[in-house]
């Protein structure tokens, strides 16, 4: 019974060997040399001024919304996609109607400027 | 062996888990979000188990469409959540408590 | 290629949903949009009616099936989304949701409704009600400013997203043990030798159809959601849906797990007597119409499961002419509610109802006849329905249960009366209730649902031989 958990017991411990290595490598093999600069906060292309933890935009969540809805629909494609060659033009056609719907809903957020910005 | 029984236990487990979040929640509706989310995938794991061990696909394809579903939900859900926002300045769990009778 | 004539009801609503959609989106015009919604329920009205016939036909490969009992709920949810949108449009005009979204939105909701109704597949079920779902939280949610709103579309959305994932599970638990989601299938290979499997996915089933029906032990969102909501929401969800959830459970449990008819019996008669009990002792204390009217609709599921779980044909006729009178029942009673608020001015306490009878006795009359059918005093249909429903119970053996259902609306009776006594026997308000400008149209419609109530109640007999017919033709 227990030997059936060998291999989890081998991924755990490959698992901490990966993590661990190239910290005790860093730790052992690089060159010190502290700087206050070094341990400040670090935010790319600018200064950091403010909490990292800060509110987003609520624009910004408008976008993602309509992301997450566009991104997760297309995964609908794929399975389509490996076994058009068996389902022929009926399979077809049935995508088109339900990209054509995807199209409705976009059309309405475009139109209702929900992709403006500004 | 990992058999049928390992992935129903964790299925079983993940969806306590997200009941637990959603009933002991007090803080943050995020959270709950987070638990919805978590409740669906744990039904997807019973399903592709089943549908696996039973060699029908049809377990499958219904997990599919649960994710985009899902997709779907997550969607209204952080709509619902950025008007509550806007109302109320809050988004804690404790502070929905205009309806009461 | 699939027959998909079947469904051509189905295809012609989603087609003239995705079509307010854009008509909203061109020309932000909302009288466009309710003359095509109007125009789509008809027209799917007549589709319904030119492809009945007394045949169960399956398309899409078994996902969807069309028979009698569905043609006939679907008619009805038809004639009860167009009664609502008329009720409501005032309402929304006055309150700025008078826009394309609302009726998109209300197109959908019946659209998931009408897969809901003809399902043959647990994922036909899923999809139907989940369409329906997210629909109505989106609606409930329509009203961005009011704070009430807002957060009844969050109660809304959490608890109901709960549901589907204790419905879900107990799907995948039916999967694993029966190997197939086609409902026809699961009855065919249910297996008895797995017995905790079997209960455990019973168990979740229930609960998720308890959440979605609004039946206690798991109504806890009921009173929240219907008091919170827009008036105008709350009479379309808490009237059309419920031919749906009707059709889900009946679906579910007669189409799908009848050979384990001895399990979910049980399991349904907890959830009547529970809800009987809190649905109309909690109604009694209740000062928010809204609120006691959610109670109501608590303990009207009760009543309905009764029917259901007497397991006989007698049983599911019971239940589906219960939920036909009970949709034309909180027709009447909410759009009276929405009828009476204008402007900025909600008529939701049952105090805004005081003397209504002085100022408009017409109006007291329609409203009256609504609290009396509901409360189950004859001559109104509400009588009938409870009648047959417990006359099924007897036959079927369940004696104890059709006490405690005549006992429970022996004491829900008080709170319908009270409205009535409010209306009748109190001073009415300095101000008048009605709005000077109100519509011809929906005065004439209130004033036919009433005619409805009164003249089904005398005349019940078509009503239920259809319902009968329906459901014998569709479970044979």
């Amino acid at each position: 019974m227990l030997e059936n958990y060998f291999p989890v017991l081998l991924f755990i411990l490959v698992g901490l060997a990966i993590g661990v290595i190239p910290m005790l490598a860093g730790w052992l093999l690089a060159p010190s040399r502290p700087d206050s600069e070094k341990l400040s906060p670090y935010e790319c292309g600018f200064e950091a001024f403010e909490d990292a933890r800060m509110k987003f935009d609520v624009r910004y969540y408008l976008v993602a919304i309509l992301f997450i809805l566009f991104d997760l629909e297309i995964a609908f494609l794929f399975p389509w996609a490996v076994v058009l060659g068996e389902i022929g033009l009926f399979g077809f056609v049935s995508m088109v109607i339900f990209l054509a719907i995807l199209v409705v809903g976009f059309a309405y957020e475009w139109m209702k400027g929900a992709l403006e910005w500004e | 062996m990992i058999g049928l029984s390992h992935y129903l236990a964790l299925g079983a487990v993940l969806f306590a888990i997200s009941v637990f979040g959603i009933f002991l929640n007090r803080k943050n509706v995020i959270v709950l979000l987070m638990a919805i989310e978590l409740m669906l995938l744990a039904v997807n794991i019973n399903f592709v188990a089943f549908s696996h061990f039973l060699g029908d696909a049809a377990g499958q394809v219904f997990v599919f469409f649960i994710l985009t579903v899902a997709a779907a939900e997550s969607a209204i859900g952080l709509a619902i959540l950025v008007a509550l926002f806007r109302s109320m300045r809050t988004i804690n769990v404790d502070d929905l408590d205009q309806l009461k009778g | 290629m699939p027959d998909l004539l079947p469904a051509l009801p189905e295809i012609f609503v989603l087609t003239l949903a995705c079509a307010v959609l854009l008509v909203e989106a061109y020309t932000k015009n909302g009288y466009w949009s309710y003359a095509l919604t109007q125009l789509t329920l008809l027209g799917a009205a007549v589709l319904t009616v030119f492809t009945t016939s007394a045949d169960t036909v399956y398309a899409f490969n078994g996902l969807f099936v069309d028979d009698l009992m569905g043609d006939v709920l679907k008619l009805m949810t038809y004639l009860a989304a167009i009664v609502s949108v008329v009720y409501s449009r005032t309402y929304l005009t006055d309150r700025g949701m008078f826009r394309g979204e609302y009726f998109a939105l209300l197109l959908f909701a019946v659209l998931g409704m009408m897969v809901m109704i003809s399902a043959a597949h647990f994922l036909s079920l899923y999809l139907g009600l989940e369409l329906l779902s997210l629909s109505l939280y989106a609606m409930v949610a329509l009203q961005r400013d009011s704070k009430v709103a807002t957060e009844a579309a969050m109660k809304y959305f959490v608890l109901g997203a709960l549901a589907s994932g204790l419905l879900l599970y107990g799907m995948s638990l039916i999967y694993g043990l029966t190997g197939s989601l086609h409902l026809a299938e699961v009855a065919a290979t249910v297996d008895f030798r797995n017995q905790t499997v079997l209960a455990f996915g019973l168990v979740f089933l229930l609960a998720g159809l308890g959440f979605k029906l609004g039946a206690a032990p798991f109504h806890m969102w009921v009173p929240d959601i219907y008091h919170g909501a827009p008036t105008a929401v709350t009479l379309f969800l808490g009237s059309v849906p419920k031919l749906a959830a009707f059709a889900f459970v009946m679906r579910l449990l007669v189409d799908g797990l009848h050979p384990a008819v001895g399990d979910w019996q049980q399991m349904l008669a907890v959830m009547a007597v529970v809800s009987l009990v809190v649905g109309n002792l909690a109604a009694i204390v209740q000062t928010n119409i809204k609120r006691m009217l959610a109670y109501s609709t608590i303990a009207h599921m009760g009543f309905l499961l009764l029917g259901v779980l007497s397991g006989s044909y007698a049983g599911y006729s019971a239940a589906m002419f219960y939920v036909v009178t009970y949709v034309l029942m909180s027709l009447g009673a909410f759009g009276m509610v929405v009828y009476l608020s204008r402007g900025g001015f909600e008529a939701e306490r049952v105090d805004d109802f005081r003397g209504l009878n002085a100022t408009h006795p017409w109006l007291a009359a329609v409203m009256a006849m609504m609290m009396l059918s509901m409360a189950g005093l004859p001559p109104f249909l509400g009588f009938y329905a409870k009648l047959t429903v417990l006359q099924a119970l007897v036959g079927a053996g369940w004696l104890w249960l059709a006490v405690v259902a005549v006992l429970m609306s022996l004491i829900g009776a008080y709170y319908y009366l009270r409205v009535v006594k409010v209306m009748y026997f109190d001073a009415p308000h300095a101000e008048p209730l009605v709005p000077a400008t109100a519509a011809g149209d929906v005065r004439a419609l209130l004033s036919l649902n009433g005619a409805a109530v009164l003249l089904l109640g005398i005349l019940p007999q078509p009503l239920i031989t259809l319902c009968a017919y329906a459901i014998q033709a569709s479970f044979r």
